[in-house]
């Protein structure tokens, strides 16, 4: 469903990404794994349409998607829940969500597919009126997802979304993440959570500065020892521990 | 941010101190003087005043740490320098034959030129160096002409010290408009400087008694050296190059010293110049105050050339257009300042014939500029930025 | 005095929040001070009369005078409209990524480039607006004369905010204009095409103030290819006052701004009318840079 092939990318002088190849297919979760500053954000920038690539392809469906521009990437079926949640913290939560659902045309498309999100994010029914930025973090990442569903993905690309979450909230987000993607919808997780990450993922990409180091199917992945060293940690840890690296 | 604070408390109560002292010295005049002269002679009490108080303060607080100077890199030497010395050399003898070559009209032109190149040296400190988008510069150049015009027409002060004081006056002028600067984000700063040169300028057309309003001042007196009257065009050209050559030589071994780099990192980060160490508001300050003397030096200049000035030599235009020549020149760098100042001044006369059509070309440039080559013609080589 | 110093305080004071509502609209969306907003304006002015002319001309037997005014306010929308848009794409839109000062400088160069455009195109010299109305006294209470204008001015102001309001809070493009504003990284990733939104709201705001343009031309008369510049920069103070960005913030600060130059004008001095504005201006940056209804723009410094 989506191929990335060696993808480069620069910002003036800093080499970004150098030569990310990526295959995701239809009706799977892939997990990007790796630490601060590896280029997971970027890569997903870059299929978004935010960041240009200088070189390598992007294809969507076997068609290029590479340089196009974000709306016309959301139009064609890729949505992001992207790092740091950025919703819409002066608009209320039922417009966050509208806007979620621009690109597509027609005013009365929104209506069922508000439903939609709201039997899956009930609490978001109740504060439908209520400022984006008055949610509390828990209930902005639900937000968050819900506004990348409103644009009725094929593909939807999740940045971080255990990124400064009580552990109680991210089992319940990734638990709403495998419902959305046992509803057809194919998911690309970025995470630094990497434990949660490859329990979630049938396979995993590890990034370390802006390369891929290591694929695979992630239980294969959960119990190589390179990888419990460097993201998992040598013990049972909690959920809320951030991976270090020993590198 | 605490820092900033405790700083921007100490400003504060070194400005009140510089307005008691000043005016404190205004009052005791009092006595002496009939009111109207002590009121016109309080802005340079203040200046005075202000000139004393920051000595200590310049000379203290404007020291960095050591590591920063081993921190931020010396100016680069070797085949450039050479080149650039040659060029330098090259441009000296240039400017200083140029009257032998031209007319009373092209070295009157010139005389301008060097006018002007002053005034782009001064905005390049506060905008180039510090990173202050100031946009009414021309009330500075105004400043300082109008002192010296009216303390030589009605005071009959003669040129030099008049030219000291309207120096200090635009300087104090700096300082004023400088407070201000420590709080205001770019382009809110950028308004606030506009409005500065707005009033100020309504302020001279207004009041009569003061600047005579809109017919201006006349009969101002030309310099004079040693019992010579210095005229315009020949000896005034010279008088006033040799002005701009000592600001140059001034500026540059100020930007060659810690206070350029300092200034340097201020524009870059501020915020980082601060954990550095770096005394962020001071500098902004001293920019402030450098470069709006160095435009009452201008104006003083001016007003002796031409010995007649009224508000209308002092718009918003000017200010843009003394800006446009740092721009066009490339930020930050004082050779672009004064290429930025020939072009701009010798253009406009090469194309009085299409004069209508001269500032829909300038306006258009601008844009052009801006996308197509925004660092400007020369940008400076001693580029600190990544 | 008091009474008509409030009715010509909220004539100038309309007009001016007009105006601002494009500065602040453009700032609020890409944080440029739009510096040639002002020419919009006289721009505005100018195709209003001259849209009535050629309305005149052509048609025998002339036009009645509101069809006049509403034909006036037409053209002057719409070609303000389609110079926003211009000047937003070619001046602008290529520096989108460039240093601040980048685009503030062009902005000079467009403003500086417009007036002078129409200075050669129309003349140095005032144009006059046409006497539209012969009665033009509303109520006249001796002391107070209220004119026709002057209310049809305050009214139009009022319906001309509201109906931007509406724009702005309840349709599709106006909550994409909100979040556009707010981060136009997630706006992109939401599917609204920005580059698109920016262009509206280039043209919301200068149709705006080619509407002001009709409404100043029409009280005062007279313009003039250089009335743009102090409007402009009066307009930006009262964007200020208000907050820069917010919206209900522009129409209040014009509001107060033309109500204050109004009443300096009358109890203390009218040639010291722009250095009230001005003074105003300085006093809001020094004491509350984020205005009356701004967010807080401090820690952004």
């Amino acid at each position: 469903m989506l191929e990335i092939r060696g993808l480069h990318v620069h910002y003036g002088a800093i080499h970004a990404l150098k030569g990310i190849d990526l295959r995701v297919e239809q009706g799977e979760i892939v997990t990007l794994i790796g630490a601060n500053g590896a280029g997971k954000s970027t890569t997903l920038m870059s299929i978004s349409g935010i960041h240009a690539p200088s070189s390598g392809r992007i294809l969507f469906e076997d068609f290029p998607v590479e340089g196009m521009r974000p709306d016309r990437i959301v139009r064609a079926g890729i949505s992001q829940v992207p790092e740091g949640r950025r919703i819409f913290a002066r608009l209320t939560v039922q417009e966050n969500l509208r806007m979620g659902a621009f690109a597509r045309s027609g005013s009365s498309v929104g209506n069922a597919d508000l439903d939609t999100v709201y039997d899956l994010f009930p609490i978001l029914r109740e504060r439908r009126l209520q400022r984006g930025g008055t949610l509390s973090g828990g209930e902005q990442q639900m937000l968050a997802i819900a506004r990348a569903l409103m644009a009725r993905p094929k593909l939807l690309l999740l940045d971080e979304p255990s990124l400064g979450l009580a552990p109680i909230l991210v089992e319940r987000v990734f638990e709403r993440i495998r419902e959305i993607n046992r509803s057809g919808v194919t998911i690309l997780l970025v995470e630094q959570n990497a434990h949660m990450a490859l329990h979630l993922a049938s396979r995993a990409y590890v990034m370390e500065t802006g390369r891929i180091v290591i694929s695979g199917d992630s239980r294969v992945l959960v119990g190589d020892p390179q990888i419990k060293r460097a993201y998992l940690g040598e013990m049972d840890i909690d959920t809320t521990q951030k991976p270090t690296r020993s590198a | 941010m605490t820092d900033s604070n405790g700083s921007n408390s100490r400003f504060l109560k070194s400005t009140v101190h510089v307005l008691l002292t000043g005016f404190g010295l205004a009052l005791l005049l009092l006595p002496f003087f009939p009111l109207s002269r002590v009121l016109l002679f309080t802005p340079w009490l203040l200046a005075l005043t202000t000139l004393v108080r920051l000595y200590p303060l310049i000379r203290s607080h404007l020291r960095i740490p050591k590591r920063v100077r081993s921190i931020v890199p010396r100016a680069s030497t070797g085949s450039t320098c050479i080149a650039s010395t040659g060029l330098g050399v090259a441009a000296i003898l240039a400017i200083a034959c140029f009257p032998a070559l031209g007319n009373r009209y092209t070295v009157d032109v010139g005389v301008m030129v060097g006018i002007y190149s002053l005034l782009a040296l001064g905005l390049n400190v506060i905008v180039g160096w510090a990173g202050l988008l100031n946009l009414g510069f021309a009330a500075f150049y105004a400043i300082g002409a109008y002192s010296y015009a009216i303390l030589n027409t009605r005071f009959d002060l003669p040129f030099w010290p008049g030219a000291v004081l309207g120096v200090l006056t635009a300087g104090f002028a700096g300082f004023l408009l400088g407070l201000p600067v420590l709080r205001l984000r770019g382009d809110y700063l950028a308004i606030v400087t506009l409005g500065f040169g707005e009033i100020v300028r309504v302020v001279l057309n207004n009041w009569d008694s003061f600047s005579n309003g809109p017919n201006g001042i006349m009969n101002i007196d030309r310099p004079v050296v040693f019992s010579y009257t210095v005229r315009p065009p020949y000896p005034f050209y010279y008088l006033v190059w040799i002005t701009v050559f000592i600001v140059y030589f001034f500026l540059n071994r100020l930007y060659k010293s810690h206070f350029g780099r300092a200034w340097i990192a201020v524009r870059d980060d501020e915020l980082a110049a601060n954990a550095m160490g770096i005394p962020a508001n001071r500098f902004k300050l001293l920019a402030c105050i450098i470069g709006g003397a160095i435009a009452g030096l201008a104006g003083v200049l001016y007003a002796a050339k031409v010995s007649f000035i009224s508000p209308e030599s002092f718009t918003f235009m000017e200010s843009v257009t003394i800006l446009c020549m740092v721009v066009l020149g490339g930020m930050g760098s004082l050779r672009g300042c004064i290429v930025g100042a020939v072009i701009l001044v010798t253009l406009p006369e090469l194309m009085r014939d299409f004069s209508n059509y001269r500032m829909l070309l300038f306006g258009a440039a601008m844009v052009v500029l801006m996308i197509v080559r925004p660092q400007g013609l020369l940008p400076p080589q001693r580029r600190l930025e990544a | 005095m008091f009474f008509q110093q409030l009715v010509n305080g909220l004539t100038i004071g309309g007009v001016y929040a007009l105006i601002a509502l494009g500065y602040t609209m453009v700032y609020g969306i890409i944080e440029l001070i739009n510096f040639a907003h002002g020419e919009i304006y006289m721009i505005g002015a100018y195709a209003g009369i001259i849209a009535i002319a050629a309305a005149q001309t052509l048609i025998a037997g002339g036009i009645p005078p509101i069809a006049a005014v509403a034909l006036a306010l037409l053209a002057a929308m719409l070609v303000c409209a389609a110079y926003g848009f211009t000047m937003e794409k070619l001046a602008y839109r290529p520096l989108r990524h460039a240093p601040r000062l980048s685009p503030l400088i062009s902005a000079l160069g467009v403003s500086i480039f417009l007036q002078n455009f129409i200075m050669i195109a129309q003349g140095t010299r005032d144009k006059v607006f046409p006497h539209l109305f012969e009665n033009t006294v509303a109520f006249d209470l001796g002391s107070v004369r209220v004119s026709l204008i002057q209310i049809a001015i305050i009214v139009g102001c009022f319906m001309m905010m509201a109906l931007l309001h509406l724009v702005i809070q309840h349709t599709k493009i106006g909550t994409a204009m909100r979040a556009t504003a707010q981060d136009k990284t997630a706006a992109a990733l939401c599917g609204i095409h920005v580059d698109h939104v920016i262009s509206v709201t280039f043209m919301i705001g200068s149709l705006l103030a080619g509407a002001a343009g009709v409404m100043i031309a029409m009280y005062y008369g007279l313009v003039n290819y250089s009335i743009g510049y102090l409007a402009g920069i009066k307009a930006f103070t009262a964007a200020v006052l208000g907050g820069i960005g917010n919206i209900p913030g522009a129409m209040i600060g014009g509001m107060i701004l033309g109500l204050l130059e109004s009443f300096g004008a009358g109890y203390i001095s009218p040639e010291y009318k722009d250095v009230i504005a001005f003074s105003i201006l300085i006093l809001v940056l020094l004491i509350k840079p984020s205005g009356l209804l701004g967010e807080n723009l401090a820690e952004k410094a």
